[in-house]
């Protein structure tokens, strides 16, 4: 699938007089949200996904960084994409993103530094992030730097509003709060397996379930 | 850009160089910039703790960062001893405990805080002493407060690199730190005896001076942090003998 798609989006390229927000690029923001879908429909990024849903106030920053990371590296490599030598532009795109993670980290240390200290792994852990790799070898590569920024933009808001669903549900059944304020009454009596990884995996799929087959999904 | 080759090595070597360059001195910049500030937030963790450990979670919680900065500079006295309790005249600011650490023990520099009631550094509250060791899968530290008989524990921070979530990591929690409140550091006959985790959870320790309710699931994160208690207050004997009333 991945290569048909990249085939399709690098034919896209668009022309200068297109209005700003089109209804392809409109597209380009909207489509990741749901039926081609980062984590449930490309399955990329579970990895994240499964580590830091705990509570919702790290996955929150976990969103941010990955759309910082993700639109930057996006607009860098759709600049930079007609002077990228094509036998080692993965270890360009590797570079970029790589630079642009560690200015995060250091950013959060200085101005989050609780929120960095327990994070600061999975911050490391973007730039593995299949997310980021798919989207600059699949669209940045071949596109303008505005609609690259659309699509950074699009696929990390996919990842985040997933990422930020099962983090809801996590902390909720996990330890009655939600952004470590109590919500449910002192009697009730946290779900362990929802504060495990596995809890996460379990929340997942049924996440996958249900929105593959509202939308009809087939695996070809 | 038709005028290069772009698959000719000169041009792929170029390429990389210059992108090395570039990505290099602005990450290189980034982190000059920023250090100030990770540096200051560092330094107001240690304070945080130092007094948490002394006056309770309560005391310190709803403190802005600069009136724990304030009641820092005021109440506590940092002092750097060695572990035949002779002072040292080291600044306490460039003692770091992970380093001091990998030395061996009898060459270590002991920081040492004392926290006094008043501006004026009359009447000891407590002595604050910087712990460190190993937990299950990594590094863990923390502060001991004793109370000015040097007998009591007032109080208790632990922190932690990378124990399980859950199970280890719990090692933070306020209610687990509280668990070592009151326990003592000296048995009955006046030898140095350090708190230690028990085995199993949910038991009542109460009436020992010592015994501290264990974590369940997490045996080796507790009995690292057991051990390194032991093995940093034993460092420590000296000083406490020489300041006890």
């Amino acid at each position: 699938m991945s290569t048909e798609t990249l085939e399709k989006e690098v034919k896209e390229v668009k022309k200068s007089s297109e209005p700003l927000l089109s209804k392809k690029r409109k597209a380009l923001l909207t489509n990741p949200l749901d039926e081609d879908n980062p984590i449930t429909i490309q399955v990329l990024g579970i990895c994240s996904a499964l580590a830091v849903t705990v509570a919702l106030k790290p996955t929150l920053v976990m969103a941010i960084a990955v759309t910082a990371v993700l639109v930057l590296a996006n607009v860098v490599i759709s600049a930079l994409r007609n002077t990228i030598p094509n036998r080692i532009r993965i270890i360009v795109q590797l570079v970029v993103v790589a630079s642009l993670v560690a200015i995060v980290d250091q950013v959060l240390k200085a101005y989050s530094y609780d929120v960095w200290k327990e994070l600061s792994v999975f911050i490391g852990l973007i730039i593995t992030n299949c997310i980021v790799m798919g989207r600059l070898e699949a669209f940045a590569l071949g596109n303008k730097p505005w609609d690259a920024m659309l699509d950074g933009l699009g696929n990390s808001f996919g990842y985040a509003w997933i990422i930020l669903a099962i983090a809801f549900f996590r902390e909720l059944t996990g330890s009655g709060k939600l952004f470590g304020i109590k919500v449910l009454p002192d009697e009730y009596i946290g779900n362990g397996v929802m504060m495990s990884p596995a809890g996460a995996c379990i929340l997942l799929g049924v996440l996958i379930w249900v929105i593959r087959s509202r939308n009809g999904y087939v695996e070809d | 850009m038709s005028k290069f080759n772009k698959n000719s090595n000169n041009y792929i070597i170029t390429y990389a160089v210059i992108m090395t360059l570039v990505f290099g001195s602005v990450l290189a910049v980034v982190a000059m910039v920023l250090k100030p500030k990770q540096d200051m937030e560092v330094l107001l963790e240690k304070q945080n703790f130092i007094l948490k450990a002394a006056l309770g979670e309560e005391a310190i919680s709803s403190m802005s960062d600069e009136e724990v900065t304030r009641l820092y500079t005021e109440t506590v006295v940092a002092d750097v001893v060695k572990s035949s309790g002779d002072l040292v005249e080291t600044e306490e600011a460039s003692v770091n405990v992970f380093k001091e650490y990998k030395k061996p023990k009898d060459v270590r520099n002991l920081p040492v805080y004392t926290i006094y009631e008043t501006k004026e550094k009359k009447n000891v509250v407590s002595y604050v002493f910087p712990v460190y060791g190993k937990g299950l899968w990594d590094f863990i530290w923390g502060y001991v407060a004793v109370k000015s008989d040097l007998e009591t524990v007032s109080g208790v921070v632990f922190d932690h690199k990378g124990e399980t979530p859950g199970l280890g990591a719990r090692i933070t929690d306020a209610e687990v730190q509280s668990r070592f409140k009151g326990k003592k550091i000296v048995d009955a006959s006046g030898e140095m005896s350090v708190p230690y985790f028990e085995k199993g959870e949910g038991n009542d320790y109460s009436n020992n001076p010592q015994q501290v309710d264990g974590l369940s699931g997490a045996t080796i994160t507790a009995k690292g942090v057991s051990s390194m208690l032991e093995s940093y207050l034993l460092l420590y004997k000296p000083f406490i003998l020489s300041h006890k009333k």
